[in-house]
Order: structure tokens, then sequence, then C-alpha cells
């Protein structure tokens, strides 16, 4: 039965992340955005509080990851943690994005770690904020090229490298490091490891200053012969070049509706404000009324309502896919590539729609712009969405279509 | 005159012409010269046999509301959209072509299409109909499987639901009495649901269109543009202003004195037959005022046929992304396939991700509008991503064959003359 509303037991969840949004996040969004890498202090209790909502089991606000059990499943129609982890984030970035980015134990690494990892690994990561490292100084979206290594000795895996980019690199308790255990292997040979704050020879090199989300720290990491126990690979060490790349890829099925689902929470936040703003300037939006017979600025507005609309069903249909076990790489490419450019044009137009008033640090349409840049960029670019969109649709392997 | 019919049958003769293969599109020319600019009367309409009326009007019930996210058709829809989407690959895609050249379409096919029962389907039980609940997103399904074969054909296909699901919806028992029993009977009239016209920025809610009370019913003047199949429809459903109190819509049979229909042959849509419709002084009587004239009521008109148009342009746009796909996997330049430039595969990916969004906002105005949901916002949105991605779609389908999508060749050229009417077109369709 065909149906593209929110589900109806969402309700709580999504009235709960409304509420941290407005009453936790709004009030500190400026505050941060000018106070670049000074710590949100008032995120730990409010931590706390998403620790217990991922941990119902029905996914929360953050990244609880997916696990793909088999075991006590209905048949028929689900609407489950990726649904709820989608709307939840929606409504967090709402708030602000930076935030949710900043958010203990909320890191793009528990969602690997909880995607991917067994269940003594689960148990032993538990309660961890890990961030996630992937990208490196001369390699970023051809993630299949990265230089850092893993050497097996003993019962210890010997890390070696640097990454940049790393979101909460310097906040999380652990980083999850792709590494590749034999480089003549290619990315089957890729994996990676929990690697915890502290161990010798991992270092937080510097943060970087930028456009937007300033409230998220992102840092610059180098580990120099640091060691880890070797139960700390995610997934199988086995170097299974027919399988390939499958295993830590995976988890960006699963990171990227995620990613959309915040480009959406923006692009709410932006359509929101933008409409107030219009409808104080005596701009009427008509839903009946031809788009040409209407203020341009109505006329622009509703063109960037349906965009965002699109973008939003895009990323609903990726979680709910996910939900109901269907293989999602190609709506999930769909939907970040949508969201991404959705959010960047919706929220840098509402800037220009708002004149001064979004321009200004007066209102936050201006850091809206600035934080969306990111969320086309980061977790795959646009152009990386567009190439994995492509080749599924054409049916071509990435030796084809470069 | 005669001169130039002597000099015309004199081409007609001209072996030249028969050589180089010329008659068959002389031969266009010359009946669409004709049939431009010259009116007839409408379509000599049947007479209307009245079943016995009901004691209330008879209306689907509004689709249940499961509360959860589901995007996976019911059974029925998954049978019915298979039947469709069989008849349209196999009966409009293989006479999209002549039908676009010859402004209307193949002899029966039309009739073979009523004998698929889409009409049926938002027509209750107890007129004779099969529908039991409303079907908004078993239509929309529908109509972009019919889009996908021929968006022209399409609309010819679906004129006469519009009509008969405006019945269903608003017309009282009388009228339902009057019209519904030829919807469902063996001979289903053509018929059409007239809201646009000749106007640059026209907007349904203020129709040209006049209708003036008079001592027996109403009278109508104005020009309805872009009528589909209006030629031979038997029956219309026209929007006019209500005395200087906003637009109303009229039952009004071809029959009626003062309707004369002109061929209006267009840019695209051309097998859906499209013709100006005329109304000078038409007398209607008191009982062709459909839905009390109430405001509500056309608004929902103009708002479900604007979702018809979306899942039609959600249709066309992917025959235009099913066409491209093995073209431009075949199709070699420097040695080999140009797919396997990024400048023409991401045009192809844009095509799939914009189709993808259009198609989801559709189908949630479908199903809000079928549980009885507020959805004026996601219809306005869907129409927005219709209009403009539709027609971006079927830009990049030409652009994506390049000089052989600009050919009569490959169908990609008339689903881009189609596709602009997205955004154009009002009425005509309705869900």
């Amino acid at each position: 039965m065909i149906n593209l509303e929110v589900p109806k037991k969402a309700g709580t969840l999504i009235n709960q992340a409304y509420q941290a949004a407005a009453e936790v996040f709004r009030p500190i969004s400026r505050k941060y955005d000018r106070a670049e890498h000074t710590y949100p202090a008032e995120l730990d209790m409010f931590a706390a509080l998403l620790d217990g909502l991922n941990s119902s089991g029905e996914g929360g606000a953050g990244a609880a990851g997916v696990r793909r059990s088999e075991k006590n499943e209905k048949p028929g129609n689900r609407n489950g943690s990726n649904l709820n982890i989608v709307l939840g984030t929606i409504e967090m970035c709402w708030g602000d994005v930076g935030l949710l980015l900043s958010m203990p134990r909320q890191g793009l690494g528990n969602a690997a770690i909880g995607s991917v990892a067994t269940d003594e690994q689960l148990k032993k990561f538990s309660g961890l904020w890990a961030a996630m490292a992937i990208t490196e100084p001369d390699c970023g979206s051809d993630s299949a090229a990265i230089t850092a290594t893993a050497r097996l000795d003993g019962d210890e895996y010997v890390i070696n490298g640097e990454k940049i980019f790393v979101t909460a690199g310097e906040r999380a308790d652990a980083v999850v490091v792709w590494a590749t255990l034999d480089k003549t292997k290619g990315r089957a040979a890729i994996k990676s490891f929990v690697v915890e704050k502290g161990t010798p020879g991992f270092e937080v090199v510097r943060v970087e200053h930028k456009l937007g989300i300033r409230a998220s720290d992102t840092a610059v990491l180098r580990f120099e012969n640091v060691r880890v126990p070797k139960e700390n690979l995610l997934g199988t060490p086995e170097i299974d070049t027919a399988k390939g790349f499958a295993g830590v890829m995976q988890t960006f099925d699963n990171t990227r509706p995620l990613v959309a689902a915040m480009a959406i929470g923006v692009a709410r936040a932006a359509l929101e404000e933008t409409r107030k703003i219009l409808t104080d300037a005596g701009v009427t939006i008509d839903y009946d009324k031809p788009v040409h017979s209407q203020h341009a600025a109505a006329a622009t507005f509703l063109q960037l309502e349906a965009d965002y609309e699109a973008a939003y069903l895009l990323t609903m249909e990726s979680a709910w896919m996910a939900d109901n076990r269907k293989p999602n790489s190609l709506q999930a490419s769909m939907a970040k590539a949508k969201a991404g450019r959705s959010v960047v044009e919706i929220t840098l137009k509402c800037v220009e729609l708002a004149g001064t008033l979004g321009y200004t640090e007066e209102s936050l349409l201006e850091k809206w712009s600035r934080d969306a840049k990111i969320l086309d960029i980061f977790e795959g670019t646009q152009q990386i969405q567009q190439l994995i969109v492509a080749r599924r649709i054409l049916g071509k392997t990435s030796a084809e279509l470069k | 005159m005669g001169l130039g019919l002597s000099a015309l049958t004199r081409l007609a003769g001209s072996k030249v012409i028969e050589r180089a293969g010329l008659r068959k599109p002389v031969q266009n020319l010359v009946s669409a010269g004709t049939r431009n600019g010259f009116r007839v009367a409408g379509a000599a309409g049947r007479t209307f046999k009245s079943a016995q009326k009901l004691g209330k009007p008879a209306r689907l019930a509004p689709a249940e509301d499961t509360g959860l996210f589901d995007l996976t058709p019911s059974e029925d829809q998954q049978l019915i959209v298979e039947t469709v989407t069989e008849f349209a690959a196999e009966q409009l895609r293989p006479a999209a072509a002549d039908a676009d050249a010859k402004l209307h379409a193949p002899e029966g096919l039309l009739s073979r299409a009523a004998e698929l029962g889409i009409t049926l389907v938002g027509i209750p039980e107890e007129l004779g109909g099969v529908g039991t609940e409303r079907s908004v997103v078993t239509n929309a399904l529908v109509a972009e499987a019919l889009a996908h074969g021929d968006l022209g054909l399409a609309v010819a296909v679906l004129a006469p639901s519009a009509v008969s699901t405006a019945l269903v919806s608003y017309g009282d028992e009388q009228q339902q009495a009057d019209y519904l029993p030829a919807f469902v009977g063996e001979n289903v009239p053509a018929a059409a649901l007239a809201l646009q016209e000749r106007t640059a920025l026209f907007d349904p809610f203020k129709p040209a269109t006049k209708a003036r009370r008079t001592p027996k019913g109403y009278q109508l003047d104005g020009v309805k543009s872009l009528v589909p199949r209006a030629a031979d429809a038997e029956l219309f459903i026209v929007s006019a202003d209500l005395e200087g109190r906003g637009p109303a819509l009229f039952l009004v049979e071809s029959s009626n004195s003062g309707v004369t229909i002109e061929s209006e042959p267009a840019m695209g849509l051309r097998g859906a037959a499209t013709g100006k419709l005329h109304l000078e002084k038409v007398a209607l009587p008191a009982g062709a005022l459909l839905g009390g004239g109430k405001a509500e009521v056309f608004t929902e008109v103009v708002r479900l046929s604007r979702l018809g148009w979306a899942a039609l342009a959600a249709g066309t746009a992917k025959a235009v992304l099913d066409y491209v796909v093995p073209y431009v996997n075949e199709r070699k330049a420097f040695g080999e396939p140009v797919s396997h430039r990024q400048a023409v595969a991401f045009s192809v990916a844009d095509i799939a991700i914009e189709l993808e969004g259009l198609r989801l906002v559709a189908l949630r105005a479908a199903a809000r509008a079928e549980q009885g949901k507020p959805y004026a916002r996601e219809v306005a949105l869907a129409r927005k991503l219709a209009a403009d991605k539709g027609m971006q779609i079927g830009s990049a389908g030409v652009q994506l064959l390049g000089g052989h999508g600009f050919v009569k060749e490959h169908p990609v050229e008339r689903w881009y003359r189609d596709l602009r009417a997205i955004g154009v077109m009002e009425g005509a369709v309705l869900l």
C-alpha cells in the first residue's frame, strides 16, 4: 500500500529530536559557529539521552549503524531503525548540523562499527565515541588508493600513515582508520581498524579552520607505528579479491542516507526561515495559483521547495529500502547527490531572497549556506555519487566508466 | 479554389513526389491545412440513456491509512500496472509516430484501450464499475505506464476517465444516472475535461469562458483550448466563470447547439487530437452544473488534473531514460562507447535522479489525496518538478542522441515536444 508519510510510530522520536534541536542546538548555534574549536560542553548531558534512544534498538538521532540481522523478522513492510535515524537526523540538523556532528558517540565511526563489527567487537567498543578516518593528503574520493598501511606483527597490527578531514578527530575517543594490508592486492586489502586515543604513535597534528560546520572539529591525524590488537580490525581480515571492497564500502550504503538526511534538515531550516521572511515582506506563496502568475520570489521559493521535496523522499526511500533488506546503493547515492546539491542551491538562494536579512550574522541563513557546502562533499562528493549512479544505470564497471 | 485544387491534383499525380517518397507527408500537409481553422460541429453525440437513479450519489470511500511508509504497490496495483505496461508497449509505442503525424489515434486503438477497463476502476460497483475505494495512486501508476508508451495517446486513452472520475466524485445522483451508464457500457464515449484557454499566463481559477444564469439553466460562451479528442468527444466537462463568482464546472454534450470544434494541432500531444471547443450561446439545463458550483470541487479538479500530468511526465521521462541507456552504450566515439565519458554518463545519472525524485513526489501527493489528507502543497511541488525536470529530461534525451535525436527515426524528438506540454496543460486528465 503506497504511502510516503512519516511512519506514525516515529512521531515520539521526531518530537523528541525536534525539541532537542529547538531547545539545545538552536540557542547555541551561532555561539559555536563563532567560537570555532571550542568544545560545546552543552552537548554532554544531551548525549546521554541519545545513548538511551539508540540502545532502544529502534535507532535514535545519530549513527547507530545498521545491523542486518536475519532473526525475528516478520514478513511484510518494515519501518525500522534506518528510517528512524534518518528522521531523527533531519530534525537535529534542522537545529544545527555542526553540533550534530559534534555529538559524543554519534560519529560516523560509530556508524561503521555498528554496521560491520562482529557481536564481540560491538560489545568491546560500546560507549566509545568513534570518528572515521579515510581521506589522505593525496587521496580523497579514490579511497581504493589509500596509502596508510597496517602490518600484522604477532597479535597486533602496526599502523602507519596520515589522515586528513577527520570529523570529530580531536574530540572522539577513537578513530576508525582505513588502511591497506597489502598495497599490491588493491582495494580488497583495505580494512578498517579501531584505534583508541592515547595509543602511542597516534597524534592529532592540527584542527582545520573551515567555511562551515565550525562547531565540529576537523582534524589531521598522524599514525607512526601505532600498535592495535588484531581484534580491532572490523569485519574479516581475509583479503577476498572477488568480494573486493564490499566490506568497507558497505558502510556507505548506510551513511549516505544519513548525510542526505543532514542536508534535508538544513534545507528545511532555511526554507522555513525564508518563508517567514518573505511573508513579512508581503510575499505569499500559493500552491494553487500558477507559478508564473506569482511574485518572482514566491516562484523561486516553490522551485526550491520542490527540489527539497524530491531530495527528502529520495532519502526516505533509501532508508526504507535498507529497513526492508533491499540493496540500496543506487538509491543511497541518488539521495546523497540530490540532497547535497539541493541544500547548497536552496540555502544560497534563501540568502539571496532574504537580502541583508539573510547575508548578515543576525540570522542563521548565511551560516546554513556555509554549513551546506560540506554536505555535497563528504561521504562522497556530488561527482562521486553521479559516477556511482551512472555506473549502476549504465551497467558499467569502474574500469569502463572512470 | 478551382486553381488551387487543380494544382494540388497535378502535384498529387506527379511521379516525382512518388519517387521521392513524399506522397505521405504532402497528404498530411494538405489534411492539416484543411483542418486548421476549419470548424465543424461537435461529434454527433449519442442520446445518453439514463439509468434508474440512486437515492444518493455513489462515491468511492477514501483509502485506508496504514501509518507506515511503503513504496510497494498492492498486488492489484502490480497486476494492473503490468497489464497497462504491456498494452503501452505493444499498442501505444508502435502507433505513436503515426498518430503524431496524422493527429489522431489509429482506428480501433482507443476502443481496445477502453476494453482494458481503466475507466471501470474509478467507478463504484453500484454504478456498474468495479471500484471500491478512491484509487488516485492506481490512477497515477496507470497514467505513468501509459505515458511510457506515448504521452499523446495516453492522454487520448485517459480523457474519458477524467469525465467519469469527475462524475463519480462530484456528480449528483441524477448526473451519475444520466451519464455513467455509458462509461461502463460496451462503447465508452469519447469525453473530455476542458479547462485550458487560449491566453498567456493562463490561470484555471480565472476562466474567460462565461456562464450566465437563464430561466431554464445556464448559457455558456467562450473558447476552450487543447481539448483532447475534441472532434470525437460526445461529452465535455467545461469550466466557466459563473456570473463573476468564480469558476464552476458544467456538463456539455457535443450535440448542444452552439458547440463547434476546431482542430488545434500543437507542438506535441498530437496523438491526443487536440482541438478548440467553441461555445457560442450554448444553452444548458439547470442540471448541467457539476458539484453544485462549489469552489472546493473546482480546486480539487485542478489539483487532481495537475497530478495526472505529473504522473504522465514521469512515464514519458522514464521512456527517455530507457531509450538513452542502450543508445549511449552502443554508440561509439573515439573508439569506445560514449557512455564511458563522464559528460555523457552524468547526464544519464541526472535523468535517473530527477526522474526518481519527480516520481516519488507525485506518488506522495496521490497517496495523500486518496487518503483524504491535504495535498495542495504536494501537487504544486509535483507539478513544478514535472514541468522543470520533465522538460530537462526531454531535452537531455535529444542531446544525448545528438543529430540522431533530432530526426524522427528516433522517438526522443517527439518526447521533447510532448514533455513541453507539462506545465502548460491544465485539465484533460484527472486522477
